[in-house]
């Protein structure tokens, strides 16, 4: 029997215990966090797991704190991660900004609750879509991935990594309250895909920290490595300085925007499932897609059709593959625990091609397979 | 000694003005590193924001500049991760005692092994003179228009009721005892604190017209007085009086090496979970394999 199908196994696990194990088969070997309800369980899993791999994990003083620790962690050579929940979140979202803008790899968990403010801490929400998006000021670009279960966080929580240190960019989990606290029956990977970071090929005499690449991204040196260079948040040219040139200050904003952009191919993972004849699509996405793709299963069963868009990575927003139901469909039901936030959007990219309406809640109760299944017949009738 | 080899000369000159006393810290910053034989891959300096915190554009180690009051959280980061790395903090007085005080106190707390150099001057001069949490009591800021009417902290007190290793207080005017501080606190294993007072003319002292910044140099002079002359001095004597000195110099625990101590508990106590086999996926986009 090979390595590989003797790892294959069959585990009962919640998605908090899932995204840490994930984290440390991803290469994750710093973690700096604050506890928090209901993320603290990856906090506690990897205060465990790291120190047995010979990583490091660290409770800070607050979450502002956490961030930056990750940053610093991460400028050092470490895949580096931290986990929170919504108000924890507003907190971090100026060091966010700040590894955006130093384009700092790293990857920031939201199990997310009810909000706003303290909110409903055992509760499932789906409140941060819009903070994942513009929580940090000015324009930058965001990575957003929204598992649905257990099996799908260990496979976001890989491919977040991956992301961060492809487009060294923070890439930001969102979970919710219900994927990360349901214990589930998975059947873990035996291989995954891994991204190291690597070196820059020019030697430090050369090494320009925030150059033009073909790809807009340029290659990452870690502190201690032989490459002196300089990290600020202010706005900088290629040697990472400080500018005030405006010619120089567009060109870090505009190839910031455009390594994200120019690689919607590799980042936006949606699954379109279309039905032929289906005048209705739903969309979803996170915990209430699971509950949506019952619904659409059991209208199917009834004989409605139903095409069917849930995607994971909710950011950039899969505008064409929007579209596409847009142009297939009459009316777009778009169900979410919030009052709408990806409604609009989903509303904008459909650009009038066809009609689009909310399931939304806000009471810290789960949107149900029946609520679905009940608007789906109401708006097919 | 070689001060140019420290420095990034094409990011001359400084933004500090005529008379502020940040560049004799900065100068005895590289002689303590000169000293002790840095290996300048090997340091990573880190700072906030503020006149001081743009120290770290014109050296030439490892630099990062961080966000207003969070130096040492990123340097936390940076130790932890990366031990054997020297890492030091420059900061200011509000930078790290007004919105970044719940680090500092932590950072001395966990007695991390980093070196924190900070240029008190009683004032935010960056942004034109609002009070910090050091403005004297009576003093007048932008912010405080009428005087100061605030308590202020005692930042090296502060850290040494928080933990710190090391101690030190010192001033522009005695610059060669900033160097002594400076290298003990980076040999000392722990949190050290340099705490060194500078004249701001721009923004203090335009403000509570005390003069050109060599006026400010003289006054600080006058009233600096050394911790051991300070303890034959009695309350009176003392009223008006900056003292200076070693404060603190204890061994104790440091955090990383305590943490060490975690990890060979935690190699011999946790069962890791069985991991997938990796495959690498290039790191470059452009010859990215698909990942799904």
């Amino acid at each position: 029997m090979s390595q590989a199908t003797a790892n294959a196994k069959v585990r009962v696990m919640s998605g908090n215990e899932a995204c840490a194990e994930a984290a440390i088969a991803a290469g994750c070997r710093f973690f700096a966090g604050y506890p928090i309800t209901p993320s603290s369980e990856i906090a506690e899993s990897l205060a465990r797991l790291l120190p047995a791999i010979g990583g490091k994990f660290i409770q800070m003083e607050d979450e502002i704190a956490a961030m930056g620790a990750v940053i610093g962690a991460s400028l050092a050579g470490a895949k580096a991660m931290t986990a929170t929940s919504g108000p924890g979140f507003s907190l971090k979202q100026e060091n966010i900004g700040f590894a955006v803008m130093a384009e700092v790899p790293c990857v920031v968990v939201d199990v997310q609750r009810g909000g706003p403010s303290t909110g409903l801490p055992t509760m499932p929400s789906q409140g941060d879509v819009m903070q994942a998006r513009w929580g940090t000021h000015g324009d930058h670009p965001i990575i957003a991935l929204c598992p649905r279960g257990v099996r799908e966080t260990y496979d976001l929580t890989v491919r977040a990594f991956n992301l961060a240190e492809r487009y060294r960019t923070p890439v930001i989990l969102l979970m919710d309250e219900i994927v990360g606290h349901v214990n589930e029956k998975v059947s873990l990977p035996d291989r995954i895909q891994v991204v190291e970071r690597g070196a820059p090929a020019e030697p430090p005499a050369e090494y320009l920290p925030y150059r033009v690449t073909p790809s807009d991204v340029p290659p990452m040196a870690s502190f201690g490595t032989g490459y002196r260079y300089h990290v600020t948040g202010l706005a900088h040219d290629e040697t990472g300085f400080p500018t005030n040139d405006p010619h120089k200050i567009e060109q870090l904003i505009e190839r910031m925007h455009r390594k994200i952009e120019r690689h919607l191919d590799d980042i936006v993972a949606v699954d379109e499932d279309f039905q032929s004849g289906a005048r209705l699509g739903v969309f979803a996405y996170g915990s209430t897609a699971r509950a949506a793709a019952r619904a659409v299963r059991e209208a199917r069963e009834r004989g409605t059709a139903v095409s069917f868009v849930s995607p994971t990575t909710i950011w950039p927003f899969p505008a064409e593959a929007v579209r596409r139901l847009a142009e297939s469909v009459d009316r777009i039901l778009v169900a979410e625990l919030n009052r709408g936030q990806l409604t609009h959007e989903v509303e904008w990219a459909a650009a009038g091609r066809a009609e689009v309406t909310g399931l939304w809640r806000v009471n810290g109760e789960p949107i149900r397979p029946a609520d679905i299944l009940d608007r789906i017949e109401q708006e097919a009738s | 000694m070689d001060y140019e080899r420290y420095l990034r000369q094409d990011k001359m000159p400084l933004i500090w003005c005529p008379g502020c006393g940040h560049g004799i810290i900065l100068k005895a910053m590289l002689r303590a590193i000169d000293k002790l034989g840095l290996s300048q891959d090997e340091v990573v300096m880190v700072s906030g924001i503020g006149c001081s915190s743009r120290a770290t554009g014109y050296v030439d180690f490892n630099t990062l500049h961080t966000t207003h009051g969070r130096p040492l959280a990123f340097a936390t980061g940076i130790k932890l991760s990366r031990p054997e790395l020297t890492v030091m903090v420059v900061t200011g007085d509000g930078d790290a005692t007004a919105i970044g005080g719940n680090h500092f106190i932590h950072a001395a707390r966990r007695n991390i092994d980093v070196t924190v150099l900070l240029y008190n001057n009683w004032i935010y001069g960056m942004t034109g003179g609002q009070a910090s949490p050091t403005t004297p009591i009576g003093a007048r800021a932008t912010t405080a228009p009428f005087g100061a009417v605030e308590n202020t902290f005692d930042i090296s007190a502060l850290a040494a009721a928080a933990g710190a290793s090391y101690v030190a207080r010192g001033s522009v005017t005695e610059p060669v005892k900033l160097d002594r501080y400076i290298r003990q606190g980076l040999q000392k294993k722990g949190f050290a604190l340099i705490e060194a007072f500078t004249p701001c003319p721009t923004s203090f002292g335009r403000q509570n017209k005390q003069g050109t910044g060599a006026d400010m140099m003289a006054w600080l002079k006058e009233h600096t007085v050394d911790a051991r002359r300070a303890a034959k001095m009695s309350p009176e004597e003392l009223q008006d009086k900056l003292v200076t000195g070693v404060l603190v110099d204890v061994d104790k625990p440091e955090f990383c090496e305590g943490y060490s101590r975690v990890i060979e508990a935690a190699r011999d106590r946790v069962r890791l979970p069985e991991l997938p086999e990796t495959e690498p996926l290039p790191v470059d986009p452009a010859e990215r394999g698909a990942m799904r």
